[in-house]
């Protein structure tokens, strides 16, 4: 297992290699630099720009410093935000990005999980049409419209929640979380109700039916840890997908995460951010995926033959 | 074991329902706006996040709004029409050919940390914008003062040369270039504000970009308020600061400005009262409060011309005849009508009326037959042979449906095509710049009140003439005005000179801007200005009428 691990962080390195290289390259090579604005600024002026964010070293040099500075953990400064690096800037940012993420996935896995075996239980029911026909249309629903839907019901015309903010009023966190976390619910339920369905037919469950187990002990204890593989594989992604994809939750609801500023950078051509973020971003779903394997790989005994095997 | 499922579940339904109930119960929250009103504490939308609260490092609007509560100049402005008030000098005095001012500064005027402000800071202060190194976008401001410009240039590295002295510690004197009537005016911008020299150079040397000394703590200002709170994205706050000179005046206890980029978010904050005032509102909104709540909506002019620029290198748009006749042939009322609805007025010529006085008489008229005979007689009759053109304008609703418009009444009036094409704003500047368009749609926000902010940006290699547009006279027009005492006699020379502009279009003047803004009755002292500056030493906060 550990030799399993080993080998999937050993070949992150040259992916993170790559993005960094990648990503370095083509935003330089995008039009339009970091200190055009609509009031032209004079020659004067932007050459002592460049000179004191170095845009004047050659290419290969600045790629070279960077690699150099990222080595030791620094992002350099912002070039968008004087007085502030892209260090400060992420870590501003990443906590309250992670918050939101985490509580989304956790109302994603209760809601998606619960649903999605009720489902599996009675297939082609009320009681499977009614949580599908649901999660049919938490797939459908952009974030961008299920969320002012939201806080139109909820803040506006019942007044119950606030519209905006974390973490300033109470129950500010409730309709974020419930808007980011919608959509996963929603796919979670549909892999939940397969993976069921598929173990509900097997031999060990009519086995355990056969030896007189009560209906929820069989979807507990025997039918749920294989029933929610599917789940568990879609995790690594999603878990990414959801701190990446917070940028539109983070914007409707004026929260002050990651997410806001690594779009910003983009438009602003903030380079140095841009990097950052994008380094980041790379970094996490890289990790989430190993995770996501990895327990994928534990929880299924096939899996864990072959990669033994194998290594 | 056996009932545990179905136990959790119960739990988890019962703590839901108590959950909707407990909100349910706890009914009309307090807002903002009731307890802001209560407390004297201000709660305003601000658009982005700010670069920085540096004075000579930032240029944006959201960035004026808080450092005007942070810091003062040697003026301030008057609430309502804007005209220098004292500010850290209580007094002036110009000498006769009006090439030097004299400035006394106020014996109680104080840093917020208890130091005295004197006349070297702003020597100092001003030192720092002009130096080279610092790399100011802003500095051209400062470049009125003798050998400023020289000085931000490198090109001379005595400072006791430009312009500024400190007489002494409360007599500031000023030499300029040439007597420039909006110099006042310009002393009310923030780039012109002092700053605090031990701060500066406690986090920094002089000429050193991006320091900390702007944090809350570190921050040490002289304007009605103090920094309090920074949390980035999130919130700024600042609280009345006891020292400053005009204390006794200033009635809020505090502001909250909020980095809110999104509108509808915007919006919808404003109306769950989490703010008093909105920084922008949009188009699709405007018309819902003019029909629902007239009351909350602000509509005011704002010096600003939302123009089309040609690139006059390209042909066919080196031919005026050919400029003219599309600058001829579109309904600009019909387009602020229908399209922006934000009450924007139609222009016909570049500088907005009543621009401190100045309301150009030349203009661009709408003349739809005028127009089919220039472009006939630039050798295009009903359009024929005229080579395909593009209308480049930033990717922008706003903006598409403007182009769009435009591009219908010239194939309706003149049968010629042109293509719309859209890029991302940084790339359109870039196009802009490098003359990589054939029309270009453009903006441009006054700095000052004064028809030189509007006109001075098309002389020949100006750094905003982007049209490749040059005019020998009205280069020479310019020069002599910014030479000129006499009030009239400028403005005589600005009309000959926007008479030019107007009859080479070079661009074509489209809408002068408003802004639109929701506000809660609450704030009051708040007057509407066309440059939407509104000095809040003047603002209190009262549900009375």
């Amino acid at each position: 297992m550990f030799k399993f691990i080993f080998k999937r962080i050993l070949t992150a390195v040259p992916v993170l290699l790559a993005v960094v290289t990648v990503t370095f390259f083509l935003i330089r090579s995008a039009p339009g630099g970091p200190f055009d604005s609509e009031k032209t600024v004079s020659p004067e002026i932007l050459e002592n720009l460049n000179i004191h964010y170095r845009l004047n070293d050659p290419l290969y040099l600045q790629y070279l410093d960077y690699l150099k500075n990222l080595l030791k953990g620094d992002f350099g400064p912002s070039f968008k935000y004087p007085g502030r690096t892209v260090n400060e800037m992420i870590f501003s940012g990443l906590p309250i990005t992670f918050e939101l993420g985490l509580y989304a996935l956790l109302t994603a896995m209760a809601f998606g999980i619960i649903s999605g075996v009720f489902a599996a239980l009675k297939p082609n029911t009320l009681q499977d049409y009614v949580p599908m026909s649901f999660a049919m249309a938490g797939i459908c629903m952009p974030s961008f419209l299920l969320g002012p839907l939201l806080v139109l019901i909820f803040g506006i015309w019942l007044n119950w929640l606030p519209v905006s903010g974390w973490g300033d009023a109470q129950g500010d966190k409730i309709l974020p979380t419930i808007t980011l976390g919608a959509s996963y619910a929603a796919y979670i339920a549909r892999l939940t109700r397969t993976g069921m369905i598929e173990i509900m037919s097997m031999d060990f469950i009519r086995m355990a039916r056969a030896k007189g187990l009560s209906e929820p002990i069989i979807v507990i204890r025997h039918a749920l840890k294989g029933g929610i593989l599917p789940v568990v594989s879609f995790l690594g992604p999603a878990t990414a997908g959801l701190l990446a994809g917070s940028f539109v939750i983070e914007t409707i609801f004026q929260i002050p995460g990651l997410g806001r500023f690594y779009v910003q950078a983009a438009f602003n051509r903030d380079y140095t951010m841009i990097m950052g973020a994008t380094i980041f971003f790379s970094a996490l779903i890289i990790i989430f995926n190993l995770i996501s394997d990895v327990i994928t790989v534990w929880l299924n005994p096939k899996l864990k033959h072959e990669i033994f095997k194998g290594a | 074991m056996k009932h545990l499922p179905n136990k959790g579940l119960c739990l988890l339904v019962l703590a839901i329902l108590l959950n909707i109930l407990f909100f349910a119960c706890t009914d009309k929250r307090k807002t903002n706006v009731s307890q802001g009103t209560k407390n004297q504490i201000l709660h305003m939308g601000n658009g982005t996040e700010p670069q920085d609260l540096d004075p000579h490092i930032v240029t944006g609007v959201p960035e004026h709004n808080i450092i005007s509560a942070l810091m003062e100049g040697l003026v301030s402005e008057d609430p309502k029409d804007l005209s220098p008030r004292p500010g850290m000098a209580e007094s002036w005095s110009i000498s006769k050919d009006r090439m030097t001012y004299t400035f006394k500064i106020r014996k109680d005027a104080r840093w917020s940390n208890g130091d005295q402000l004197t006349s070297d800071d702003f020597v100092f202060s001003w030192r720092r914008i002009l130096s080279p190194s610092l790399a100011c976008e802003y500095a051209y401001m400062m470049h009125y003062l003798k050998n400023a410009k020289k000085f931000n240039k490198d090109e001379i590295t005595d400072f006791s040369k430009v312009g500024v002295k400190a007489i002494d510690s409360h007599t500031l004197q000023v030499t300029l270039e040439s007597p420039t009537p909006f110099f006042l005016s310009i002393l009310s911008h923030f780039s012109t504000f002092p700053v605090h020299r031990q701060t500066i150079e406690r986090f920094g040397a002089i000429d050193k970009r991006g320091t900390k000394w702007t944090r809350p703590g570190n921050h040490v200002g002289n304007g009605p308020f103090i920094l309090k709170r920074w949390e980035l994205n999130k919130i700024i706050v600042v609280e009345k600061n006891q020292l400053y000179w005009d204390a006794q005046k200033v009635r809020l206890n505090g502001i909250n400005f909020y980095p809110v980029e999104n509108q509808s978010t915007e919006e919808r904050m404003f109306r769950s009262g989490q703010l008093h005032i909105t920084s922008t509102l949009s188009s699709e909104k405007i018309a819902v409060y003019k029909e629902k709540s007239p009351e909350l909506l602000k509509i005011v002019p704002y010096l600003g011309t939302y123009y089309y620029l040609f690139n006059t290198l390209k042909k066919p748009f080196d031919d005026p005849d050919v400029r003219m006749a599309l600058a001829m042939s579109i309904d600009r009322k019909k387009i602020v009508e229908k399209i922006t609805k934000g009450g924007q007025i139609p222009a016909f010529s570049f500088t907005p009326p009543d621009t401190a006085g100045y309301t150009p008489k030349a203009n661009i008229p709408f003349d739809i037959k005028g127009a089919k005979e220039l472009l006939s007689k630039a050798g295009y009759p009903d359009g024929k042979g005229f080579p395909p053109a593009e209308i480049l304008y930033n990717t922008s609703e706003g903006h598409r449906k403007t182009a769009v418009v435009i591009q219908q009444m010239w194939k309706n009036a003149l049968n010629i095509d042109v293509t719309l094409v859209n890029q991302d704003w940084k790339v359109y500047l870039n196009s802009r710049k490098t003359k990589d368009f054939h029309i270009a749609r453009a903006g441009w926000i006054g700095d000052y009140a004064d028809p030189n902010t509007f006109l001075d940006m098309f002389v020949t290699g100006g750094g905003n003439n982007h049209s490749g547009w040059s005019d020998a006279v009205y280069d020479d027009l310019i020069e002599k005005a910014s030479k000129t005492v006499s009030r009239e006699k400028r403005f005589e020379l600005f009309q000959e000179a926007e008479k030019i502009l107007l009859n080479q279009v070079p661009i074509i003047p489209i809408y002068i801007y408003t802004n639109s803004s929701l506000i809660y009755p609450d704030v009051k002292g708040r007057h509407p200005n066309i440059l939407d500056h509104h000095p809040y030493k003047y603002i209190f906060l009262s549900s009375e009428d």
